[in-house]
């Protein structure tokens, strides 16, 4: 499991350039480009399980839905920021991205540090020092759990449909 | 306790008698705004509407903008999937390329009133604030889900509150002010929050609130609001709104808010917004000098017939300089119209201006006006990111019309103050 650490502000473009996102919305369209304006070697090794620790503001900007995506498809585990941007989180909770809200493991990690990451629990452990991060709405997990808003969306309809 | 803007509608659209931050609401929005991608939103959904249908017809308002004319063979099929969709369902609200952007028709065509909540699958959704309504941004995964039901959850907002005191001094606009204030709070300082502009704001015409409220979001704001007072009501009224279409909201005074701040108008200088964060704003002056290669002046941020006013006043019988493009985008096909009469048009491209059809643009990277590397923009649209206008070693200044417009005439950066002496 590989960390890819970011600074602040890392906004929409850099997550999925502005040139795309008209021509690039399926999954495997969207990730050739993942993260392209910031990092080039993100998309060719990320794998699946890997986390993203970031700084402030996360994900600012526009409201595409490719970084989302895209991060879920190649098998983030979490993005953990020091903040996030709302529409970007927002996003997160309709795609079922695991975001953590968490600035005290952000400042405690650095390079070469172990990170575990116990979602249920509500913990995240940096470099043998635990964290814990508040769990979701009953609200919002409703629609996590159900596999993203689409899923949630499909099975009230099929339940109104019923009645 | 009294409660604030963001309290007092949210507690109305989830039909209970108050709310607090925090809490979690359902709510109907009045209007869902999407546009080119509406292709991508229906095919999320293609089983479900033709099992389920829509929510209602008049739910949606979809408006081509952000690549028009279709610049290849995959948009103008985009386009033409929404154009079948429209017609399908026989959707009430539906403006093809041509009309303008659509935050611009959005307002234009008293879709959003006051006290009235819009949603929309693009972040500058904010600007409908400009006008009293309570206006924000999703994405499309959540707009496909609005069409289907017409229902969501918003989690109650805290409020700020700020206080705008004082005159604008000559060569300062609302650009100015929102970058200003932006630049002293952050791209973050009002993440989540609802802001609401309280103070001398009657000097703000509508055009200029616009610019104020799109900006909201470049603060991290869910939604960007003033309230309805004569300037509203006088332009809801040029357009053909009656009184009783809208229902103005107001704060309580004693309502509860996160953070207080207040700016002295008086004190605003022309600012600049520079490369790569749109809260990296400096004094004009400390940029002043800087050659650039482009200008753009228009979009959903600074399109509206008072901002080409502003540039034209300023580049009546110039030439700009020959180092330098300038491309010329009306926020919509009506501010066209009434530029044309005015002579403002005229007036642009006499002095070298390029006219682009009424749209997103050059703003997004996506077609027209993209910049090579190590190429310099000056613009008066709303964001600076790296790689924003198509090219991620190009760089991106933001300012207001006028700072636009004198820095075209010289081909570098310029204080709008001292051309216009």
């Amino acid at each position: 499991m590989k960390i890819w650490k970011y600074g602040d502000n890392v906004d929409t473009d850099m997550l999925f350039p502005g040139k795309y996102v008209y021509t690039c919305s399926k999954p495997e369209e969207i990730k050739p480009h993942l993260l392209e304006d910031l990092d080039l070697s993100f998309s060719k090794n990320v794998k699946e399980g890997d986390i993203i620790i970031a700084g402030k503001n996360f994900g600012c900007g526009s409201s595409r839905e490719q970084p989302v995506v895209g991060l879920k498809t190649v098998g983030i585990k979490a993005v953990v920021a020091v903040s996030f941007a709302r529409i970007f989180y927002r996003s997160a909770v309709n795609q079922g991205l695991l975001l953590i809200e968490c600035p005290e493991a952000v400042k405690a990690y650095s390079e070469e540090d172990e990170v575990e990451l116990d979602a249920s629990a509500g913990k995240i452990t940096v470099g043998g020092k635990i964290f814990s991060f508040p769990k979701l709405p009953k609200e919002i997990i409703a629609i996590v759990d159900a596999g993203g808003l689409l899923e949630y969306t499909r099975s009230k309809l099929k339940n109104k449909s019923k009645k | 306790m009294g409660m604030t803007f963001a309290e007092k509608l949210l507690a109305k659209y989830a039909g209970l008698k108050s709310v607090v931050p925090g809490q979690i609401v359902t709510v109907h929005p009045d209007h869902l705004l999407a546009h080119d991608n509406a292709s991508a939103i229906i095919e999320k959904i293609k089983p479900e509407l033709n099992q389920y249908g829509i929510y209602s017809k008049s739910l949606p308002v979809i408006v081509l903008d952000h690549v028009i004319p279709a610049s290849s063979e995959k948009i103008a099929a985009n386009h033409k999937a929404v154009r079948e969709f429209v017609k399908n369902f026989k959707i009430e609200n539906f403006f093809d390329i041509g009309f303008g952007v659509c935050h611009q028709i959005v307002v234009e065509k008293g879709l959003a009133l006051p006290g009235k909540l819009i949603l929309g699958s693009d972040s500058h959704t904010t600007s409908y604030g400009a006008i009293g309504a309570f206006a924000s941004g999703i994405d499309r995964t959540e707009a496909a889900a609005l069409l289907l039901t017409g229902e969501t959850w918003l989690k109650v907002p805290n409020s700020i509150k700020i206080v705008l005191k004082g005159k604008l001094k000559p060569g300062v606009y609302a650009k100015d002010v929102i970058l200003h204030i932006i630049g002293d709070i952050s791209s973050s300082g009002a993440d989540y929050c609802s802001v609401e502009f309280h103070g001398d704001v009657d000097q703000f015409s509508v055009d200029d609130r616009f610019t104020i409220a799109n900006m909201g979001v470049e603060m991290g704001a869910k939604n960007a609001v003033f309230f309805v007072d004569d300037v509203t009501k006088k332009y809801l009224k040029s357009i053909g709104v009656s009184k009783s279409a809208y229902d103005s909201i107001y704060p309580d005074e004693n309502a509860s808010y996160s953070k207080e701040l207040e700016y002295d108008l008086s004190k605003i200088v022309p600012v600049v917004s520079c490369p790569h964060t749109v809260d990296n704003v400096k004094p004009v002056t400390e940029v002043a000098g800087l050659e650039i290669q482009q200008c753009l002046l228009g979009t959903c941020t600074n399109g509206r017939l008072s901002d080409l006013k502003v540039a034209a006043d300023i580049l009546k019988g110039k030439k700009i300089s020959a180092n330098v493009r300038l491309l010329v985008l009306p926020a919509s096909k009506d501010v066209l119209e009434k530029a044309l009469e005015a002579g403002i048009i005229e007036t642009l491209v006499k002095a070298g201006g390029i006219i682009l059809p009424p749209g997103c643009g050059p703003c997004l990277g996506a077609h027209q006006g993209i910049l090579a590397p190590g190429e310099r923009c000056l613009s008066t649209s709303n964001r600076n990111f790296k790689g924003r206008m198509g090219c991620k070693d190009a760089e991106l200044y933001l300012a207001s019309p006028a700072t636009v417009a004198a820095s075209a005439l010289y081909g570098k950066i310029t204080d709008p103050r001292d051309v216009m002496k």
